[in-house]
Parts: C-alpha cells; sequence; structure tokens
C-alpha cells in the first residue's frame, strides 16, 4: 500500500513539473521555428533561429528600442522604490510615535487600491501635465503620458515595500542605533552606515519584486506610453500576438529574451527570489 | 538635556517618512478620491457633469457589465479552488524529506512565476491554437480561442498554470511549522495520508489557506493581461473581465467613456474591501 502510495506521488508531481515545464521547451523550441510549424504543433528544432532573431531585431516594432526604455524603467524603478521604501520602513519603525502608527495603518490601505480604479484619475492627471509649458519647454517630454517618467514614479512608493522594509527592520537589533547615537552619528549616517549593510538580503528581495514587476509590467505602459518609440518589452510582444499575420518565431524569440533576465535572477538567487515573492507574510 | 535630545531624533522621523508618504497621496489616495469623484459623473472628458447614480445605474442594464461581472466571478469560483487545491496537494506532496528529487520538483512547479504574464498568455495562445499542440495530443478540434465555453475553460488553465506554484510555496513554508511528530504518531495509528491530508495539514495551514484565498480572490477580481492577450475578451465579450471592460470603456473605443469606467472600477473596489475586512477579521480571531 505504501508503495503504491509513494509510486502515484512520483507520477503526479512527474507530471506537475512536466506540465511547468513543458511550456518553457515550446518556447525556447518555437525560436527555431516558423510560424505554420508553432500553429500545427510540431515538436522539432527547426532551422529558422537566426532569421526569426534578425525579423525581431530588424522589425519596425523596434524591438531592442523597447529593451532599453524596459531597461531604464526598471532599473530606475527598483533603485528608487528601494531608497524610498527602506527610508521609509526604516522611519516608521525606529522612530515609533502613536501619530506615526496611525499614519501607517492609514497607507496600509493603499494596498487595497486596485489599479483599475486609479487608471482613468492617474492617466488625467498626467495628461494635464502635457498642457503645461515653462518657458519653450514642455513638461510632458520629460514627465507628462508618453515619458517614461509616467510609469516610473507610480511604483517607486508602494506601502507593500515600505510594510516589507518595515516586518524586516523589527529583528534588527536597536541598541546598535543608540550606540551610534552615542558615537555622535546623525541619524542618516546611522541609516546608511549601520542600518543598510545588515539588511542586504531584505534589498535583494525588495529589488527582485520590484524589477520583476517593473519588467513585467502591462496595463499602466498600454495605458500611458502610446507613442511606438516609448513601448517597453511587454507592450511589444503583445502587439506581436495581437497582429493579424503574427509571425510566432520571431515572437518567440522576444518571450524568450524578455524571459531571460527574471530566469538568470531566479537561478542565481534562488532563496532570496522566493523570500521577495513571500515578502507579505513574513514576520 | 537628554529629554531634548530625544525630541531631536524623535523628530527626525519625519525626515524619512515625508516623502514616500507624499508620492503615495499624491500617486494612489488623490487618484482614489478622484476615480470617486468621476465615478458620479458623465460626458467627454473635457467637459464632465455631475448625474447622480445614473452610472451605477446603468450598470444595471448593461448586458457587457454584467457578462464582465460574470466572468469575473466565473474565474474566481472555478479557478481559486482549484488551484489552491492542487497547490495543497503538490506541496503536501513535497513536504516528505525522504522523497527524492525533491529540490527538482519545487523548482519546476515553481518556474511558472518567473514568467511574465503576456508572455505565457501568448505562449499559450500558440500551444492552443486550433491545429495547435494540445489539440492534436488530445485528439480533438476544440476552438479553444473563439469557443465562447473553452475560451473560458483555457483562461482557467493558463491561471492555473501561472499561479498554483506560487500558492505552493507559501503551503511548503507553513508545512515546515507543523511538527514531524504529529504525522509520526499518525502513521503509528495507522492515518492514510489523504486522512493526514485533511485531518492535520488543512488544519494546521487555515490562516495560510486563507491568506492565499484572499490574495487570490483579490487577484483575480483585477485579471486583465492574460484575457487581454489570448482571447481579448472575445469571442464577443465572452471572456471579458472587469478589469478589461474598464480598460475598453476608458482607452479602447472611440469615446472615452471615463465616468462610467470608473463606476464600474469601483464594483472591484467594493469587492476588495469586503474582501479584506473578513481577512482582518479571520485572521485577527486566529
Amino acid at each position: 500500500m505504501n508503495k503504491l502510495s509513494n509510486a502515484i506521488k512520483y507520477v503526479v508531481l512527474s507530471i506537475a513539473a512536466f506540465v511547468s515545464i513543458f511550456p518553457f521547451l515550446w518556447m525556447i523550441m518555437g525560436t527555431t521555428n516558423e510560424t505554420r510549424d508553432i500553429v500545427s504543433g510540431k515538436i522539432k528544432i527547426g532551422g529558422k533561429f537566426l532569421i526569426n532573431m534578425k525579423t525581431l531585431f530588424e522589425n519596425d516594432l523596434d524591438f531592442p528600442k523597447a529593451l532599453v526604455n524596459s531597461a531604464v524603467i526598471a532599473v530606475l524603478t527598483t533603485v528608487f522604490a528601494l531608497l524610498l521604501s527602506s527610508m521609509a520602513g526604516y522611519g516608521f519603525e525606529i522612530f515609533k510615535s502613536k501619530g506615526r502608527e496611525r499614519i501607517f495603518n492609514v497607507m496600509l490601505l493603499s494596498m487595497m487600491v486596485p489599479f483599475a480604479a486609479m487608471m482613468i484619475p492617474l492617466y488625467r492627471m498626467f495628461t494635464k501635465l502635457n498642457q503645461i509649458q515653462i518657458g519653450s519647454v514642455k513638461l510632458s517630454t520629460y514627465f507628462g503620458i508618453n515619458s517614461l517618467f509616467v510609469v516610473i514614479v507610480p511604483s517607486v512608493a508602494t506601502a507593500f515595500l515600505i510594510f516589507l522594509f518595515r516586518q524586516n527592520i523589527k529583528a534588527f537589533p536597536k541598541d546598535l542605533v543608540e550606540a551610534a547615537r552615542i558615537d555622535g552619528l546623525g541619524e542618516w549616517e546611522i541609516f546608511a552606515r549601520i542600518y543598510m549593510p545588515t539588511a542586504k538580503n531584505t534589498y535583494a528581495a525588495a529589488a527582485i519584486i520590484t524589477f520583476m514587476s517593473s519588467w513585467n509590467n502591462y496595463l499602466w505602459p498600454l495605458v500611458a506610453l502610446q507613442s511606438p518609440e516609448k513601448r517597453t518589452v511587454p507592450l511589444i510582444l503583445s502587439a506581436m500576438g495581437a497582429s493579424y499575420t503574427p509571425d510566432y518565431g520571431m515572437m518567440m524569440c522576444g518571450i524568450v529574451i524578455a524571459t531571460l533576465p527574471i530566469a538568470l535572477i531566479f537561478f542565481i538567487l534562488q532563496k532570496q527570489f522566493v523570500a521577495g515573492m513571500m515578502g507579505s507574510v513574513k514576520g | 538635556m537628554r529629554k531634548t535630545k530625544k525630541r531631536v531624533w524623535i523628530g527626525t522621523g519625519n525626515d524619512f517618512i515625508t516623502l514616500p508618504l507624499i508620492l503615495i497621496t499624491i500617486l494612489v489616495f488623490v487618484p482614489m478620491i478622484m476615480a470617486l469623484i468621476t465615478a458620479f459623473q458623465s460626458g467627454p472628458p473635457l467637459n464632465m457633469k455631475f448625474n447622480g447614480f445614473g452610472n451605477f445605474a446603468r450598470m444595471l442594464t448593461d448586458s457587457t457589465f454584467k457578462k464582465a461581472f460574470g466572468n469575473t466571478f466565473l474565474y474566481l469560483i472555478v479557478q481559486v479552488p482549484i488551484m489552491l487545491f492542487l497547490a495543497l496537494v503538490f506541496s503536501s506532496m513535497l513536504n516528505d524529506t525522504k522523497l527524492k528529487f525533491r529540490g527538482f520538483f519545487r523548482t519546476a512547479l515553481f518556474l511558472p512565476c518567473i514568467t511574465s504574464l503576456v508572455s505565457y498568455s501568448l505562449i499559450m495562445k500558440t500551444l492552443f491554437a486550433d491545429a495547435g499542440l494540445i489539440n492534436q495530443i488530445l485528439g480533438t478540434q476544440i476552438h479553444w480561442l473563439t469557443d465562447p465555453v473553452f475560451a473560458k475553460i483555457l483562461i482557467i488553465i493558463a491561471i492555473t498554470w501561472r499561479w498554483t506554484g506560487y500558492n505552493m510555496i507559501f503551503y511548503i513554508a507553513g508545512m515546515q511549522n507543523i511538527s514531524p511528530d504529529i504525522y509520526e504518531a499518525a502513521d503509528i495509528d495507522g492515518a492514510t495520508k489523504t486522512q493526514q491530508l485533511f485531518k492535520i495539514t488543512i488544519p494546521n495551514l487555515k490562516p495560510i489557506i486563507l491568506f492565499t484565498t484572499i490574495t487570490s480572490t483579490i487577484g483575480t477580481l483585477q485579471l486583465f493581461d492574460e484575457v487581454k492577450n489570448i482571447t481579448n475578451g472575445g469571442p464577443a465579450n465572452s471572456t471579458i473581465t472587469l478589469s478589461h471592460y474598464i480598460y475598453n470603456l476608458s482607452f479602447n473605443f472611440g469615446k472615452p467613456n471615463f465616468g462610467y469606467a470608473a463606476a464600474v472600477s469601483f464594483v472591484i473596489v467594493i469587492c476588495i474591501v469586503v474582501l479584506s475586512l473578513i481577512q482582518n477579521k479571520v485572521v485577527g480571531n486566529e
């Protein structure tokens, strides 16, 4: 009986593992095939890889530009989000006061707001910026709809990350802060030189979630970035999939390239990756 | 002297939190209030006028809204339980330290989480094409992308593929906190593995199961990327979700209807607030 249930376990897990992994093999295989073979479900390694890659990079959709846009957005979002959220998490936990505790609880409510509800007002807010002109400088070039700024700024301060940092600061020995104060260090110095180096794992986990959600973000860029040269990778991929005569071989190349950075982070930093994904239940 | 010094550093706490709070206020709370105001207005974007509960009344007779609402809840009621049940089964299988290839199975099952929602949606779209691989394996000729019923099933299959491993890691983490002695004692008493799952594992994981239920529910209420990229809401809106409908109302048709779209978005807000209150109440009691 036990042997049988053990065998069932291995069979079930093997099937589940196969189903989970197969789409990855399929997309890698797809990079070597043409559309006809992909939609007719052929399992084979074709010889179209170089042609598909060439089409991807020389297509009018301008995939290289989208890669640059996505990278700039994801890196800037991650840097600012980590800085601002660790500051706030630290501020709330190290400098506890009744008032700030109340503000913290109100801030947590912002996690409940679905993006679908914020999308329209945000769009209208940033459209207003488009109309402002200072001298000969149009604000829209840098801050309005169609600027990379518009995609970065809503993701740099999130209650979720502040909460994540605060949870992790709870385990940080507060005596260190006291000792540093007696040594005459300023509050910002204590934050930067005492706290930050001890929180590497938290920063890593937070960086992974932020980078990943920014790199993969779709709905807000779809609304906010309408001019072709500002499009990000998910927008280009989505456009490829929705085209009337899709080139799926090329699209698979794009998908593999889009997945690669996240896959690398996952395999190199697996522990922090999982910790980041689970962030909200820690502590 | 000491007291004034203390007051000085307590005050600096505000330096750390002010900028992030200003950003959250401008980018979340202000838009939220604006959305609420907009929900009671109608007309073209540059000349919106208050129309009371007109937008909310319109929902009652809007067949696309009813479809979007119905679909969203269908995905919720069917997909979330299937996914969480699978996640529980896999995690309890993986919770066995004697299991061979345990690390491999865990990594493999978690792997779908590294894909972007757009990417995996497009992969699914190619696999489920009319002459595609899935139909060949099953020996069927199902129109997964264009049949109103099968398109819904496809969306459910896709989301389950992407998110089961994600929920599984929460359960694995929770199970590590259950003492192995309990299972040993159950083994000695002759309890089967299935009995152990229902009598020991599930009761002990109750808070985590609740947590995953709420997060999956909130996620499903906001479902957009998959539907947009796999079926684009079709055929004839038979897979459309609330978020997708809001997007269509605001940005996809010739005339944007921000007022009505904002009103629809408040249906999601209300659902999420109610669910979060339930979660707080239940978790608070634990």
